[in-house]
């Protein structure tokens, strides 16, 4: 990354920009209730979210979720069917897209196949009027390193460097917000990998506020400051993405985001700050704080990689921990761990996987014992589906 | 390899190579008697002779009826073009009552052979009480070379990504720019085609100008006309040309994009 | 740095909901205001010089004559005996128009399939073998049809060396000739409409992925078998449009029949409507069979597309 280049275009502020208005570095964008109906099913319901200025929001969900629409909405190229858009004070639910200090970077690219790569990079500021386009594109293409393509034309180019000419030419008019919809869903993994590292550096050098329609989990938790799960046109759940990950709300999000063991179960008492539960023919305990509800029905969950498994009879549990037992079903040893799926009555398949230690793994047909710090537990509401989002995860 | 596989596999190139060469003879006839040293009637050979190509308006009234021609392709073309390409973007873009009906009013004149179109103009002209002459041969060939256009047109709209537009709006551009300088130049080839499709139709066109232009004379009526007492040298001498100018534009053409690609696919 | 750009297919813009917000309808009506302005001169157009005269065209088939009226006065009537005499006076040349034309459509469709076969499809490889292919294919647009035909009557006129040849091999007899026979005007039709047959099949065999031919002889289908179950079938929006495109106005056409046929039974309907407007000045008439050959194309048509149709026409 050119260093030289990027801090020039962060501290050049924009002078000819008749139409966008405030200064750059981003301003908070606030969505007011807003939906969206379409003739068959409403794509977005009643939703309201404020981004603050600067940040990395990253809106995840399946496809047809609403995301892509809040996207567009944002973008000024449909329009709510209620509700307002605000950035920072300007309400800008009634401006066409032209006239919104917003850009996006679509997710095909959409790079202007008539016109070389400087030409793409440089059209939002000629819109404006900008003077020095071209030296400002120049700069845009060297800060995505394609400084040496700039005459070519978008056809030319592979899928990664079209990625990065689509970026530059939306980063270039420094929009108070950027928008990106899926921009990575057409590179391969490794090159995904790369960018997203790229994307995360270019949002902290400009300190632009970023936000980033995307439906890989990991995506969205490698970049995003805070990540706001969608699902049927709301959000479920909205934060950083580690308290997301650690304390799910809803049986979706916990499914959806990363994988999780879930158990119906019932409050049969408290103890100190802990609840106690009765599920898969024990009393597992759960922080009240962790907990969605308090009594009655409740479902249980923990991630995968908070328990442990003994296979070999000989280890103990730990005192104060949950446990479960079961047989295990099936055993895969990827090198460096032995992913297990378990059976356990009265919950179902529960799937956990241990470190390659140099332990002797277990086989299927072999009774297990799971157990994990009740610390880790989270607890969900008693009527949530345990299936939720599990299957929106792997499509 | 069986005796049916080996047949099948000569059959194609052979009756194409026959088709081909069967699509050039008249061309080429009319090339070689384009070089006959036949004063009235170029029906059998006489003779070499450059003098038809030295004097190719050498036969009475041939530039002329070559001149309004030209002249009618040519205003034609620019009005079902302009006109075309609009309802060309209008229907692929644009959702309003009766686009049933439009499409229908678009396709009919395709779907009418040019002898009933020729009449019903000629019927029209004639309640109209209009004279015949240049003016109707010209508003006659824009009704059926609009189809043309709209039709070669629309597919290029189809084709066209709707994000691009979505892009050029997204970065300040506002409709009408957007409109030049993204959709118009994306469809230009699209245009272009349809516009050279056009001149095209409405030059060669003998039956629709033979209904409405009166004693007004084009090239194919003056051919037609001449036809049966000879055709002038002369004609074959403008015909060859004229096949060798747009022979020339597309083989230039076609090298050029060749070459592009090749260049393209090296990089 | 390389990556297959996969394109995912757009998602369908859904339709909105029946009940729009202001911002909503703000929208939608500056689209539609957009829309109806491009398409409005056009259509005046076309309501003006297609769909009018049409209109005149079939009221002047009703014209009468009134009796001891100077030849070319008409007036406005509701004459339908106009057509029982058109029918039964010139039946013979409107069901030889179909039955040429038709023949002319076949013959146009196996010569033209083979030629678009050989570019697209065989040559794909040879880029420039192609390409000149193609012009050669659009040639026949670069000169005068008029033109061509009146080379095609004198290459196969009596003394030409195409009948003196066909004569020594004893394939014509010796007073057999080639020009005002009902080949000459078939043979015309089909060269003259070639092209417009060629050229929509090239353009789906062009689209056709010779991988899935592959695939098919993977599966044990023999060429033959893979033609028909996979090539033909992905070329007939081609087939379609290109029969459609030489049958119209083959069957309209008169400058084959009026110069390569003769006057007795060869003549096409076009030449007779054609001869009722400018030399008998029989305007009705005219008209009559003008809106009799409308009306028939028509319903061919009609029944073609219900029984092979592909939703888009061209």
């Amino acid at each position: 990354m050119s260093t030289e280049a990027t801090t020039t275009a962060a501290t050049d502020q924009q002078d000819g920009g008749a139409v966008v208005p405030g200064a750059s570095g981003g301003a908070d964008l606030v969505i007011e209730h807003v939906s969206k109906r379409f003739a068959a099913f409403t794509a977005v319901d009643d939703l309201s979210l404020t981004i603050p200025s600067g940040s990395f929001f990253a809106l995840l969900g399946p496809s047809g979720c609403g995301k892509s629409t809040t996207l567009r909405m944002v973008a000024g190229l449909e329009q709510p069917s209620e509700g307002r858009l605000r950035i920072g004070d300007e309400d800008v639910t009634d401006l066409p897209s032209h006239r919104r200090p917003v850009n996006t970077v679509f997710q095909s690219y959409a790079l202007f196949p008539h016109m070389s790569v400087l030409d793409n990079v440089a059209f939002g500021l000629k819109q404006r009027k900008v003077r020095d386009a071209v030296a400002r594109a120049k700069e845009a293409l060297e800060l995505v390193e394609l400084g040496h393509l700039a005459g070519r034309r978008p056809a030319q180019l592979s899928g990664g460097q079209q990625q990065r000419v689509a970026l530059a030419r939306a980063v270039v008019n420094k929009p108070q917000v950027l928008l990106l919809d899926e921009p990575l869903g057409a590179l391969d993994m490794k090159l995904r990998r790369q960018m997203q590292v790229e994307l995360k550096q270019i949002q902290t050098e400009l300190g632009l506020t970023f936000v980033h329609v995307t439906h890989d989990q990991e995506e969205a938790m490698t970049m995003a400051d805070v990540v706001a799960v969608m699902n049927e046109g709301r959000i479920e759940q909205m934060g950083a993405p580690r308290e997301l990950y650690e304390l799910p709300r809803t049986a979706f999000v916990a499914n959806f985001l990363g994988k999780s063991n879930l158990m119906h179960g019932t409050v049969v008492g408290r103890e100190g700050d802990y609840l106690l539960v009765e599920a898969a023919g024990g009393v597992q305990r759960l922080r009240t704080d962790r907990a969605v509800a308090h009594d009655g029905a409740v479902v249980l969950g923990v991630r995968p990689e908070k328990m442990r498994i003994f296979t070999s009879g000989e280890e103990t549990v730990p005192a104060g921990h949950n446990r479960l037992d079961g047989t295990i079903i099936d055993a895969s040893f990827t090198g460096v761990s032995t992913e297990y799926l378990v059976d356990v009555p009265g919950v179902g398949t529960v799937g956990t996987f241990t470190q390659n230690m140099g332990q002797a793994t277990g086989r299927a047909g072999d009774p297990a014992v799971m157990c994990w710090d009740p610390d880790f537990t989270f607890g969900l509401a008693g009527d949530d589906d345990v299936a939720a989002g599990a299957a929106e995860r792997d499509a | 390899m069986g005796l049916k596989q080996r047949m099948g596999r000569w059959l194609v190139p052979v009756i194409g190579g026959l088709a081909f060469v069967y699509l050039l003879v008249p061309i080429a006839y009319i090339f070689v008697f384009s070089f006959n040293d036949a004063a009235r009637t170029n029906l059998t050979w006489q003779g070499f002779t450059l003098a038809n190509w030295k004097n190719p308006c050498g036969a009475p009234n041939i530039c002329d009826a070559l001149g309004n021609s030209l002249s009618v392709a040519f205003v034609a073309t620019i009005i079902a073009t302009v006109l075309g390409t609009a309802i060309a973007l209008g229907l692929a873009r644009y959702k309003f009552r009766f686009r049933k009906l439009a499409d229908i009013l678009i396709i009919l004149p395709l779907a009418t052979p040019e002898v009933v179109l020729g009449a019903s103009l000629l019927a029209q002209f004639l309640n109209l009480g209009w004279e015949l002459g240049y003016w109707t041969v010209v508003l006659s060939h824009v009704t059926f070379c609009m189809a043309f256009v709209v039709v070669t047109v629309r597919a290029r709209v189809s084709a066209l990504d709707g994000r691009l537009e979505e892009a050029a709006g997204d970065l300040y551009a506002s409709p009408r720019t957007t409109f030049w300088k993204v959709t118009f130049p994306l469809l230009l080839p699209g245009v272009v085609a349809a516009a050279l499709l056009s001149f095209a139709m409405s030059f060669d066109d003998f039956i629709i100008a033979n209904f409405n232009s009166g004693s007004f004379d084009t090239f194919p009526k003056f051919i037609y006309v001449a036809a049966t007492r000879g055709i002038p040298a002369q004609a074959n001498v403008i015909g060859s040309g004229i096949f060798l100018i747009a022979l020339a534009i597309v083989v230039i053409g076609t090298v050029v994009s060749y070459r592009r690609q090749k260049a393209l696919a090296a990089r | 740095m390389s990556a297959p750009a996969v394109r995912r297919p757009e998602p369908k813009r859904p339709e909105p909901a029946a009940e729009l917000s202001a911002t909503e309808r703000r929208a939608e009506k500056a689209r539609g205001r957009i829309g109806v302005g491009l398409i409005v001169p056009g259509f005046v157009y076309l309501l003006l010089f297609f769909a009018a005269p049409v209109f005149v065209l079939l009221a002047m088939s009703l014209y009468a004559k009134p009796p001891g009226a100077e030849t070319g006065v008409f007036v406005p009537a509701f004459e339908i005996s106009n057509y029982a005499v058109a029918l039964s006076q010139y039946w013979e040349p409107l069901v030889r128009s179909f039955l040429f034309a038709g023949i002319a459509t076949v013959l146009a469709l196996l010569i033209g399939y083979t030629m678009a076969y050989l570019v697209a499809v065989r040559l794909r490889q040879h880029k420039l073998l192609a390409s000149i292919l193609l012009v050669i294919l659009i040639a026949p647009f670069f000169s005068s049809f008029v033109l061509r035909t009146q080379a095609w009557k004198q290459i196969l006129a009596d003394e030409g060396f195409v009948v003196e040849a066909l004569r020594f091999v004893a394939i014509l007899p010796e007073d057999g000739r080639l020009t005002a026979t009902s080949i000459a005007v078939v043979a015309g039709l089909t060269y003259n409409f070639l092209p417009f047959m060629t050229l929509p099949i090239y353009a789906s065999l062009e689209r056709l992925d010779t991988r899935l031919l592959e695939a098919a002889g993977d599966l044990y289908a023999s060429p033959m078998t893979a033609f028909r179950r996979v090539t033909l079938p992905l070329s007939m929006p081609g087939v379609f449009a290109g029969t459609l495109l030489t049958f119209i106005p083959a069957s309209g056409d008169y400058i084959n029949a009026a110069i390569l046929g003769n006057n007795r039974d060869t003549s096409m309907i076009g030449q007779v409507i054609d001869s009722r407007f400018f030399q008998i000045v029989d305007y009705p008439m005219a008209a009559a069979l003008s809106t009799v050959l409308m009306v028939v194309i028509l319903i061919l048509v009609m029944l073609y597309i219900r029984k092979f149709g592909t939703k888009e026409l061209f």
